[in-house]
């Protein structure tokens, strides 16, 4: 056989090594290579953890997304039938229980979570970005849930509503976040922000992932 | 393929700290399913808050005479919805601004509403075909000045203090007030019939999902207002914590509904923007913690963090006790 070596090519006809990119120009790898750096597969997912992760105050963090899990669970069905549905239906009408039920316990978890993490200085070591990103997580979640209350359809969303509206109208906002307009709560609360808080929770656990959690405050190593 | 080094990694951050064993997708999986018992059991023995919609046509049929009133103050401008403001109209009644920070006005008008039109005269011209007395009346009423038209909807208004409701059979002793009378009485037929429900909800549109000029108008009255405070749902019984019946409401708006009890939140007529305000502010310091001297220091002076990590404290002491060593 003979090798292009030995021939002599001219670099024109010298084909192209697909298997080795040039780690500079391709944005894929790159982006593989950020990935792997920021988040190996070891930290998103990890066997073992430093032995204070036993404190109590890590499972609040847990069960919120364990929470999480079942309002958007329960939302879903609730959006697959309609916002009629159970106000009509028996059926409707437990899965809107399991929903309510699974919001209290979502901020009742999630309140926990945040002064567990506060009283634990969290944002220590270069995690303000965890912190912060937490703090918005809370935010959006009192907003999907006050959408919620309001595409609820009954006396309680009319009542919500029509107090709500001076304290939004108030900051001018009232122009295009209508809340006494049912179509547009009712598609703020199934869809876009669902999404948003979905996406910043996913964020929200990389970030812890990435960076590991904080130590003790006063830490001393045995040595 | 080699992995690509990183500027920080845990292995360093950890070093020296004692690990154990961790299974972070079993603690979820195991979460979801305590958490979803717990919330099948909740829905299964509590249920859920429902109770149904007000209406138009519940409200003109129960309290007649406040709807009419309200009907008539639609017409003279003096209800809530009619002055409000933007984003409605240009009124003035319910700005609220702070100094020259009136983020309402720049907003302006964007969901235009014309609360005697909407409200009373628009159904009332659609409830006139086929009607020849209601339409004549309706002629008469538009024909005259706006000076004629405030003195006999201000006449009404006066008639309805007089107004007798006996099991539903509403009489209203009409004095000086033009065709007000008929027009008031052909609404309050038409409401309870349940049509104003429909009409107030007709558009240039055959779908509609905006309540808003049906709400504006229900909210108006006072009917509303008398089923939220048997419900507990008004601002000075912390109404945003409760919901219908006995289940709890948006606990987690208790800062927020808080400022509403306390002065000088409570006697401002700016009230809403002082609050959204405070909240704004408190949001963005809770936000900004880590980098705020005193407010991230809060976790070293109250200790709780001992509590947290207990046991990490004990074994750390137990760690640097000094050791018999056998010879």
């Amino acid at each position: 056989m003979t090798t292009s070596a030995e021939s002599g090519p001219t670099p024109d006809r010298e084909p192209a090594n697909h298997s080795q990119p040039n780690p500079s120009r391709s944005w894929t790898l790159r982006l593989r290579n950020y990935v792997l750096r920021e988040l190996p597969p070891e930290h998103l997912l990890p066997e073992s953890e430093p032995a204070y992760l036993g404190s109590w105050v890590y499972v609040f963090g847990v069960v919120t997304i364990a929470a999480l899990i079942l309002v958007i669970g329960s939302g879903v069905v609730l959006a697959f039938f309609g916002p009629q549905w159970w106000q009509v239906s028996p059926q409707g009408h437990f899965v809107n229980s399991v929903h309510f039920w699974s919001v209290q316990m979502f901020f009742i978890f999630m309140v926990l979570h945040l002064w567990g993490q506060f009283f634990a200085a969290s944002w220590r070591d270069g995690r303000a970005a965890t912190w912060m990103i937490g703090v918005v997580v809370f935010l959006v979640s009192v907003v999907t849930a006050f959408t919620g209350y309001l595409s609820q359809q009954n006396f309680d969303s009319q009542w919500i509503a029509l107090n709500a509206k001076d304290a939004v109208n108030s900051t001018g906002a009232g122009a295009f976040f209508d809340v006494l307009n049912f179509g547009q709560m009712y598609g703020l609360h199934i869809l876009l922000f669902p999404l948003l808080l979905t996406m910043l929770v996913v964020l929200h656990i990389v970030w812890v992932r990435r960076r590991g959690v904080v130590k003790p405050i006063e830490l001393r190593h045995p040595s | 393929m080699s992995r690509p080094r990183r500027r920080w990694d845990q292995a360093s951050y950890y070093r020296g700290v004692p690990t154990a064993p961790y299974d972070l997708v079993k603690e979820v999986a195991i979460a979801t399913v305590v958490i979803l018992v717990v919330v099948l059991g909740l829905a299964a023995l509590l249920s859920s808050p429902d109770v149904p919609s007000l209406t138009i046509k519940g409200w003109s049929q129960k309290e007649p005479i406040d709807f009419l009133a309200t009907a008539t103050g639609e017409l003279q401008g003096t209800t809530l919805s009619s002055s409000y403001g933007p984003p409605y109209h240009a009124g003035t009644g319910s700005v609220q601004t702070l100094g020259p920070f009136a983020p309402q006005l720049w907003a302006g008008v964007h969901l235009p509403l014309t609360s005697a039109q909407a409200d009373v005269l628009g159904p009332l011209a659609v409830a006139s075909v086929g009607d020849r007395a209601l339409g004549q009346a309706l002629a008469q009423f538009a024909a005259v000045s706006p000076e004629q038209k405030s003195v006999w909807e201000a006449h009404y208004a006066r008639d309805l203090t007089r107004a007798r409701d006996i099991r539903g059979q509403v009489t209203v002793p009409v004095d000086g007030s033009g065709p007000m009378g008929l027009m008031m009485g052909s609404l309050l037929t038409v409401a309870r019939s349940g049509g104003l429900d429909a009409l107030l909800m007709t558009s240039r549109r055959f779908y509609q999902t905006d309540y808003t000029r049906a709400l504006l108008f229900l909210g108006d009255g006072g009917y509303l207002k008398q089923v939220a405070t048997d419900f507990h749902l008004v601002g000075n019984q912390w109404g945003v914590l409760n919901e219908t019946g006995r289940y709890p409401g948006q606990a987690w708006l208790w800062l927020f509904q808080l400022w509403y009890q306390l002065p000088p939140y409570n006697t401002a007529s700016n009230v809403d923007l002082l609050v959204v305000l405070t909240m704004g502010l408190l949001s963005t310091l809770l936000l900004l913690v880590p980098f705020i001297p005193g407010l991230r220091d809060i976790p070293r002076w109250i200790p709780i963090y001992r509590l947290i990590w207990r046991e990490h404290y004990q074994f750390s002491q137990l760690a640097e006790a000094p050791v018999d060593r056998p010879e």
